[in-house]
């Protein structure tokens, strides 16, 4: 084939091919190893002088003048096909229901998970420790006297093998005491919380239950004070009602503590003005705490000439009340999955 | 307990003081005020006024009109009441007034005009009387407002009674008085009192004890009691606190016991002539005050006057004890009884009164003769007749001992954070009735009786008057200058995160909370049979009396009532196996259970079992391990139970639900569950991670179909390839399972090299080693 034929074909067979395989086969058809062009140039080294160099030069342009073709052709099918795609493809409607349900955590696990890494952010362990304990830990070790009112039938559930379940969180202050007070000594300061359950023996109703979620937290050192006790329970609550909750104490009496308190926050509803949820006072009664007495601290092994500390109780399931607005104290305990499974995240 | 301000004013003069805010103040530094009412406030234009003239009214069988003189003219009045009648003093309440929170105006009724109305004692807030309009002294003149008459103007205040517990000086006026004249800096004036000693020459009273629950027993005789109504302030007083007034000595031990907090009793004198204060051997039947029938035995302390029981000691007086109209003399008793006993007796008799609430607080002794003193005084000033006719007789068994405390400043700033002066310190305590002596830093404290009972001892007790009066309020709000050090979770509360991230995150499962107790009803109605386990000795019910040892019947309580749609639930919480040494063997649980209708029981168990898998791969590092047992409790499946393993250590089961339950529950549902042991499982170490290198040379993969006849576990099989494993091998996955008795498992098989690329000759030696050794095992390949 003469240069004229093969341009002649080139073109042909450029314009015929209609897809990228086509292209791609006709390109090997003139630039391959047989192709052509490719013989052509193989070709030259039969002519000599003048020829062989205008010739050379005419099948070297056709040479860069094909590969550009081809590459330009190739270009445009790409894209034809790419859009045939484009032109085929369906439109997915994301908004159609998924099969695939979220599980979700109970209340208690979210707001106590939330307190847990407030306070190991702030250096506190979280403890675990078990549900049945003894009238030491729950009473004796905590300055309850034998004939406080908790200690009745009324309010506590006694087993038979003479333990009982433990009424407040505060039953695991002497076994926290007694497993970091040596490090008091080397400088290590105690800072532990214990999310537990709690039971206490009465009738339930939308405002009581028998089986209880509270958060213990105990601070021990040298020099702890009422302005330290405060400080913490202020970050934490502020943490969790992501907003800075105004707090107050107030006397209260806890054998365990002294000087001991209630703790009040400002009504998040009216914002401290006074309304029905906070009994027109602007402030809603949150938690016990206190400075922990000196003879608990004594029954812990700790010297309360040498250190101080405080201990509070939060609530968490009435932390959790408050939070999500759960009305009924009883649903906790349900198992009714149409309130429970709402709480995803 | 109900607080009058015009009662407190009478010991501390609290005139031009912000009285909302000092009650405000009250709560923050001493005790929890629930609500304020303000007395008198919606009681406006009420006049003494005289009635003139009486009529029926024509078209009324129960109307009177009246012509009234309110000292400023004479008006018409229509009234319904039955005392209505010329001549008597009344309070009109007039046109532009106010009773009761509704406005008075002129109206018509029953076609005649009204100019007012006149009053009953309810209607003016003073008593529940209601019965008739109030008929007033003569004496008065017409045209005196009703409010110079009657002390109705009054600030009345609720303190909770729970944050009184360890206060028994606060449950009378005098010592929340005390209170406020602390955080005002006001003088506290001395309750005025008849002293004993000018009594001492008058016969004793017959006193006899030996009990030890008495510690202080004081009585005082009284004759020529002539008046037996109470004077209108002492009734509006008693009203506004919360008592019915009834006659002058009931209402005195009353108004004493709101005055002091020193619960008295008045014996008829004419009943009582000598006391003993004992306990009685056989038990017996007493009638008290409110007409019930009582048990008494040796528990109960009892006031025996002449011979008779005629009180229980603290707590009620007896039917027969009690003050008739027409009683004229008096044996009154101030006494004190131990507070531990007579909240026992009160709890066993389900009988809490006033007096006894005040009792179990832990009174003081010192405060019986005072109290004594205080009633004969009032009692000398409304009834002048009055003959005292015994001696201020005093029993005094036991004493609290006084304490005496001594501190240093840097005692209390390591409390406070703050520096709080001496000088407040000092007179802090002195304002609450503490004797203080100060020499340099050092405070030597003496603490008064009526906070020596139990509530103030040591130095702490000390730390919290001194704060609290202070105020919270004025604490700078301060971190702590403690070091810091790295603190780690356990690793049981790490696992139980995880188990609750994987189970509600990955698979969609719902965490719920059960009780720690079986409910037996449950167990009946879904057919669970339980075996025995420790019990609670007292709870609500006996159908709770039983402690779980398993998490699966919870759960399986809260599948049937949640039954429908498919879900999986599933609870971290705490189980009891028996009792070892004496102390119940507690342990941590995670329990699970998968309910469907959708899918069958096969999947249902393989969703369970690849659960335990993500939760152990994902905290140790290692697939469980299953080995199939026969189960022991009722509710799990006979063939298809099996044991949970990690790293070779038990720790738990995985079940299908046996049919008697599972159709008790559900017929077209398939329900599995898993109980997996916490406590046990954090014991199990995790598998140390290794990292390796992915070989830059291809591998190959040989797919192998294994007949694996029923029967045959494919642990077992799986045994050809994982001990004694091939140079090569690098993993085995599954890729099909097909066939229904007899299955055929393929699984593709990884061969690679670190250094080299492998031959196909190489693989098929290791392939002809495995499918050797299954030929051994009876397992043929079909090539």
């Amino acid at each position: 084939m003469n240069i004229e034929e093969i341009k002649k074909k080139l073109s042909e067979e450029i314009d015929a091919a209609d897809r990228t395989e086509k292209i791609e086969a006709a390109r090997v058809n003139f630039l391959g190893k047989k192709g052509h062009i490719t013989s052509a140039l193989a070709g030259l080294k039969n002519v000599s002088g003048e020829e062989k160099r205008t010739l050379g030069q005419a099948v070297n342009a056709l040479k860069r003048e094909a590969e550009a073709l081809f590459l330009e052709k190739l270009a445009a099918l790409r894209e034809l096909e790419e859009r045939a795609l484009i032109d085929a493809a369906p439109v997915y409607d994301l908004s159609i229901p998924s099969g695939e349900k979220s599980g979700s955590l109970h209340p208690i696990t979210l707001v106590s998970r939330e307190c847990e890494a407030i306070f190991s952010s702030m250096g506190f362990t979280v403890e675990e420790y078990s549900e049945i304990t003894d009238d030491y830990n729950c009473f004796e070790a905590l300055n309850i006297p034998k004939d406080h009112p908790a200690r009745d039938m009324q309010d506590t559930y006694y087993l038979e093998n003479g333990q009982l379940l433990k009424t407040h969180t505060s039953a695991a202050q002497n076994t926290i005491m007694r497993k970091y007070g040596k490090n008091l000594d080397a400088g290590l300061p105690i800072r532990a919380i214990f999310p537990g359950r709690c039971f206490r023996n009465e009738a339930t109703d939308a405002c009581h239950e028998n089986t209880f979620f509270q958060m213990e937290g105990v601070m021990i050192d040298r020099d702890i004070s009422i302005s330290n006790l405060i400080y913490f329970m202020k970050t934490m609550l502020s943490e969790v009602f992501e907003r800075d909750v105004k707090v107050r104490l107030r006397p209260g009496f806890f054998p365990f503590v002294e000087p001991g308190f209630e703790l009040d926050i400002s009504c998040a509803i009216c914002g401290g003005e006074g309304c029905p949820s906070c009994k027109n006072s602007g402030w809603l009664e949150l938690c016990p705490c206190g400075m922990i007495h000196p003879n608990v601290l004594t029954a812990g092994g700790i010297d309360p000439e040498k250190y101080t500390g405080f201990a509070f109780g939060l609530g968490l399931t009435r932390l959790a009340m408050m939070k999500f607005g759960i009305k009924d104290i009883r649903d906790f305990n349900s198992g009714k999955l149409a309130n429970l499974t709402q709480f995803v995240h | 307990m109900l607080v009058s301000m015009n009662w407190i004013n009478d010991f501390v003069d609290l005139s031009g003081e912000d009285l909302p805010a000092l009650i405000k103040r009250f709560t923050l530094a001493t005790a929890e005020v629930e609500d304020i009412v303000y007395k008198g406030k919606d009681i406006q234009g009420v006049v003494v006024a005289k009635i003139l003239t009486c009529e029926a009214h024509p078209n009324s069988k129960k109307l009177h009109l009246l012509t009234v003189d309110k000292g400023d003219e004479v008006v018409n009045v229509i009234c319904g009441a039955p005392n209505a009648r010329a001549g008597i003093t009344v309070a009109l309440a007039t046109a532009g007034g106010e009773v009761c929170g509704k406005s008075i105006g002129k109206a018509m009724l029953a076609g005649y005009e009204s100019c007012g109305m006149c009053c009953s004692e309810a209607e003016l807030g003073l008593s529940s009387e209601n019965a008739g309009i109030i008929e007033l002294d003569d004496n008065l003149a017409a045209g005196t407002s009703i409010k110079d008459v009657f002390p109705i103007d009054d600030v009345i205040f609720e303190v909770d009674n729970k944050s009184l517990t360890n206060r028994p000086d606060l449950w009378g006026h005098y010592g929340i008085a005390r209170e406020f004249a602390a955080l005002t800096g006001k003088p506290l004036t001395v309750v005025p009192t008849l002293n004993a000693v000018d009594y001492a020459n008058l016969p004793a009273v017959s006193l006899a004890s030996t009990d030890e629950m008495l510690y202080r027993y004081v009585a005082v005789k009284a004759e020529n009691i002539n008046v037996n109504v109470s004077p209108a302030y002492i009734k509006i007083r008693l009203f506004y606190c919360g008592l019915r007034p009834i006659n002058l000595l009931a209402d005195l031990t009353n108004y004493v016991m709101l005055e002091l907090g020193q619960p008295m009793h008045a014996f008829d004198g004419r009943k009582a002539d000598r006391i003993e204060i004992k306990r009685f051997e056989t038990p017996f039947e007493f009638k008290t005050l409110d007409g019930q029938t009582r048990a008494i035995d040796n528990s109960n302390l009892m006031i025996v006057a002449d011979g008779e029981p005629s009180a229980i000691a603290g707590v009620m007086g007896g039917l027969d004890s009690e003050i008739a109209d027409d009683t004229t003399s008096l044996l009154l008793e101030s006494a004190c009884f131990d507070a531990a006993s007579t909240r026992r007796t009160s709890v066993k008799l389900g009988l809490r009164t006033d007096a006894s609430a005040r009792y179990e607080k832990s009174l003081d002794p010192e405060n019986t003769m005072v109290a004594a003193g205080r009633f004969m005084k009032l009692l000398l000033e409304i009834c002048p007749d009055t003959k005292i006719t015994s001696s201020f007789t005093d029993l005094y068994l036991k004493h609290f001992d006084i304490p005496v405390i001594t501190f240093d400043k840097p005692y209390i700033d390591r409390y406070t954070g703050i520096n709080i002066p001496a000088e407040t310190i000092v007179k802090t305590l002195t304002s609450l009735g503490f004797g203080v002596k100060q020499a340099g830093d050092t405070f030597t404290v003496t603490v008064p009786s009526w906070r020596a009972t139990k509530d103030v001892s040591i130095k702490a007790d000390l730390v919290e008057e001194v704060t609290r009066i202070y105020g919270y309020d004025n604490f700078p709000i301060i971190t702590a200058r403690s070091p810091l050090y790295p603190v780690k979770p356990t690793v049981s509360k790490t696992d139980e995160n995880t188990a609750k991230d994987i189970l509600s995150r990955r698979f969609g499962l719902h965490e719920v909370h059960s009780y720690i107790w079986y409910d037996k009803k449950k167990n009946k109605d879904l057919k669970l049979n339980l075996a025995p386990n420790l019990k609670v000795i007292n709870a609500q019910t006996a159908d709770h009396d039983t402690l779980r040892a398993d998490m699966l019947p919870s759960l399986l309580y809260f599948v049937s009532e949640n039954k429908g749609s498919d879900f999986g639930i599933y609870e971290v919480g705490h189980t009891v196996n028996g009792v070892k040494d004496g102390k119940a063997v507690e342990e941590k649980k995670l329990g699970l259970v998968l309910y469907s209708r959708e899918t069958d029981e096969e999947f249902l168990l393989f969703r369970a079992r690849d659960i335990i898998a993500a939760f152990t791969e994902a905290t140790r590092g290692t697939p469980p391990e299953f080995k199939n047992i026969l189960p022991q409790e009722q509710y799990c499946h006979p063939k298809n139970t099996s044991e949970i393993f990690v790293n070779g250590i038990g720790c738990g089961y995985i079940t299908v639900i046996s049919p008697a339950v599972k159709n008790a529950i559900d017929k077209k549902a398939a329900i599995v569950g898993f109980n997996l042991n916490l406590t046990e499982f954090a014991k199990i170490p995790g598998v140390d991670m290794s990292y390796n290198e992915t070989s830059a040379y291809p591998g190959i993969d040989f797919d192998l179909t294994i007949p694996t006849p029923q029967g045959v576990r494919f642990a077992d099989v799986s045994k050809a390839w994982q001990e004694d494993s091939p140079e090569h091998l690098k993993s085995v996955n599954l890729i099909d399972i097909f066939g229904d008795e007899d299955k055929n498992i393929t699984v593709r098989m990884s061969f690679s090299s670190p250094e080299r690329t492998l031959s196909m000759d190489e693989v098929n030696l290791h392939i002809n080693t495995i499918t050797s050794r299954l030929a051994k095992m009876g397992i043929n390949i079909r090539k």
